[in-house]
């Protein structure tokens, strides 16, 4: 069988070039059961498309797999095909496989161990139309992202300012489910981020603002209550987070007039996340017992320390990757001596049965049993040692030696040569 | 015999504790190797308690240096309780190199071979086991209390690399200290009484005094604590401060005499 992968990715291509070769899951789908209908069910396709990369992985029996997942692409492209063919690569059987694996692992994202690769990997394949190969291979691809994200950090850290902020108030307090966030400033970056610390579990209390009717409007459609920004006090009081962008030339959020709301929490913790420029929260309430203060610089130096991290921890995940491939490798080249066993065993079988149904008629029933129970213990004991030997001596390079032997020595399909 | 299980349980620990230091640079493979330190020296230690126990008649830990031995085991098996978990691997940077350093002590003071015992009576066995136990919850109360006080440290400096060395929340550390001080609490007390029923009118001591107060501010810091006036880094410092009165205050009281 062989394995063939054509694809472009952001390695490879400009954002222009994969915008026309980007296709949804649903399109993915069909593409990937016309590919098959196209060969008469000779071929297996999975078509991965994501945001950075689109790629067809094509498996068959035929030598032609190769050109036949190129010309798939670059049908995709229509028009552009010219402009995609050299942006294009085209990788087959163990490359294939290890880039692959490298794919679910998030090893080959623009952000190393991004956490969404791994569900879309998941997705093509159960939408795909995968035969005994790309089966097997998509399952070890699976297997080897989870095991880079079970085995490594590689994708524990943020990636992004909300995610960061997010992350920060899960190590203040233990999850987001049923925080109490106050919004302070009713704009675009404010509404942003409300939903992303909504979509965390987190519950948005309260939106204070200069101008209470554009609060009220965002407070609405949070199911929020509204404040004006003198009474910014009054919910703080019960706050977990506090999440600030206005516009303000100055310091909204004070120690003067805070001071007093802060010390009624008795040192309960509260998160101020400015993400204002200038600035809204005055960096000395930080020094407030419980309350923690990060401004965007401090956000964007935790993301960028993440990222560093996951690039360490790349290290790591490359080699269980690595790992997983030859795992494949080693899969792939048993099945070159699969024949050989299998004939090998047919025809112990063979002549298992005949000399059985010799003497079936000079035995008792319950005596005829007992030697086919026997003879057929024999026979697997015999070749179970062989049959494990094979598939080893598969892995090396020069592992068929051992099948072509074994297929001379008991003159395996030479009857069908006759 | 059995003091040749020391070595390997004080290399252990000794390995755990270099490793938890090593954690602070970079978690993963320097966490894993910790608690794999952790266990190791416990299953060496185990096998030093249960051998002491097979062939000593009555309570083998009796003698200070035999309190610690069992101490140092207690806080070890406190710490693994939570250990386990990568996240709060790196409490075993406050707690291993104590247990190390107790195990050591109990050496040096023949707390970890085979004597005889003193036969004092299974009352104050219980007594001393309890007390040790309590000792031992309060050990690592502190522990998590030092964690959080280094948590909240490196939030409120914004450190960048808060989320690459990854420790349970705030608020996580702040109740589980909370609780093992209770356990400690529940422990200790039940210690106390058992010893006051072996007191038959003989004179309280400095031991029994600095006991009670021990016990009297644990029970303060407790209930300041449900009542949301002494929480968070208070609790921690309160935390700490008791664990410091009883290494400081308990050696010269109880393991003196």
């Amino acid at each position: 069988m062989k394995l063939a992968l054509a694809g472009v990715s952001h390695h490879t291509a400009s954002l222009e070039l994969r915008e026309r070769v980007a296709i949804d899951s649903e399109a993915a789908r069909a593409i990937a059961r016309d590919l098959v209908r196209a060969s008469d069910g000779r071929h297996e396709a999975v078509v991965l498309s994501t945001c950075n990369r689109t790629e067809l992985y094509l498996a068959a029996r035929d030598d032609g797999v190769g050109e036949a997942a190129d010309r798939a692409l670059l049908d995709l492209a229509g028009d552009d095909a010219a402009g995609l063919a050299p942006v294009a690569y085209r990788l087959a059987d163990e490359s294939a496989a290890l880039h692959l694996f490298r794919v679910a692992a998030g090893l080959d994202s623009l952000v190393p161990g991004e956490g969404e690769i791994l569900g879309q990997v998941r997705d093509a394949y159960e939408g795909g139309a995968a035969g005994p190969l790309l089966d097997r291979t998509f399952r070890m691809a699976l297997h080897a992202g989870r095991r880079a994200r079970l085995e490594t950090a590689i994708g524990e850290s943020p990636a992004s300012v909300p995610a960061a902020a997010a992350a920060l108030a899960q190590q203040v307090f233990d999850g987001l489910g049923g925080r109490r966030v106050v919004l302070v400033g009713a704009g675009r970056t404010s509404e942003l981020t409300a939903r992303n610390l909504r979509s965390r579990g987190a519950t948005v209390t309260a939106v204070v603002n200069r101008s209470v009717d554009r609060a009220e409007r965002l407070a609405a459609a949070l199911g929020a209550r509204a404040f004006a920004l003198d009474d910014v006090a009054r919910p703080l009081a019960e706050a977990d987070v506090v999440v600030s962008s206005t516009s303000a030339p100055g310091f909204v959020l004070t120690a003067d007039a805070l001071t007093a709301a802060l010390r009624a929490r008795r040192g309960r913790p509260l998160l101020f996340v400015d993400l204002a420029v200038p600035r809204d929260v005055e960096p000395s309430l930080a020094a407030v017992d419980g309350c923690f203060v990060y401004d965007v610089d401090d956000l964007e130096a935790v993301v960028s320390a993440s990222l560093e991290g996951r690039r360490t921890e790349a290290v790591q995940a490359e080699r269980i990757v690595a790992a997983e491939a030859e795992r494949f490798r080693a899969w792939q080249a048993s099945l070159a001596v699969v024949p050989a066993i299998a004939s090998l065993r047919a025809l112990a079988e063979e002549i298992r049965s005949s000399e059985l149904a010799r003497v079936a008629g000079k035995l008792p029933e319950s005596e005829r049993q007992v030697v086919d129970t026997v003879t057929a213990q024999i026979v697997n004991k015999l070749l179970h040692l062989p049959t494990v030997r094979m598939k080893e001596a598969a892995v090396s390079p020069d592992g068929l030696i051992y099948a072509d032997v074994v297929r001379h020595l008991f003159g395996l399909g030479e009857e069908g040569e006759a | 015999m059995a003091e040749l299980l020391v070595w390997p349980a004080l290399i252990a620990y000794g390995e755990a504790a270099g490793a938890y230091a090593g954690g602070l640079r970079g978690a993963g493979r320097n966490g894993r190797l910790g608690i794999w330190g952790v266990r190791l020296g416990w299953l060496a230690q185990t096998a030093l308690l249960a051998t002491q126990a097979a062939t000593t008649d009555g309570f083998p830990w009796g003698t200070w240096a035999g309190a610690l031995n069992l101490l140092s085991w207690l806080v070890v098996t406190g710490y693994l309780a939570w250990g386990s978990n990568p996240r709060y691997r790196l409490l075993g940077l406050g707690v291993m190199p104590v247990a190390a350093v107790l195990l050591a002590l109990a050496w040096v003071g023949g707390g970890t071979g085979v004597h005889a015992s003193d036969g004092a009576g299974w009352a104050l066995d219980l007594h001393v086991g309890l007390m040790l136990a309590a000792f031992a919850s309060f050990t690592v109360a502190a522990a998590v209390a030092l964690l959080y006080l280094f948590e909240e440290r490196r939030l409120k400096r914004r450190d960048a690399r808060v989320l690459r060395l990854r420790l349970p929340s705030l608020e996580a550390l702040d109740r589980l200290a909370a609780r093992v001080a209770l356990v400690g609490l529940v422990l200790l007390s039940a210690g106390i009484v058992v010893g006051l029923t072996r007191l038959r009118g003989a004179d309280v001591d400095v031991a029994m005094t600095v006991t009670v107060v021990l016990w009297a501010l644990y029970v303060v810091a407790l209930v300041l604590r449900r009542e949301a006036v002494l929480q968070g880094r208070r609790l921690a410092w309160s935390l700490v401060g008791g664990f410091s009165l009883v290494a400081a205050v308990l050696p010269l009281t109880h393991f003196a005499s």
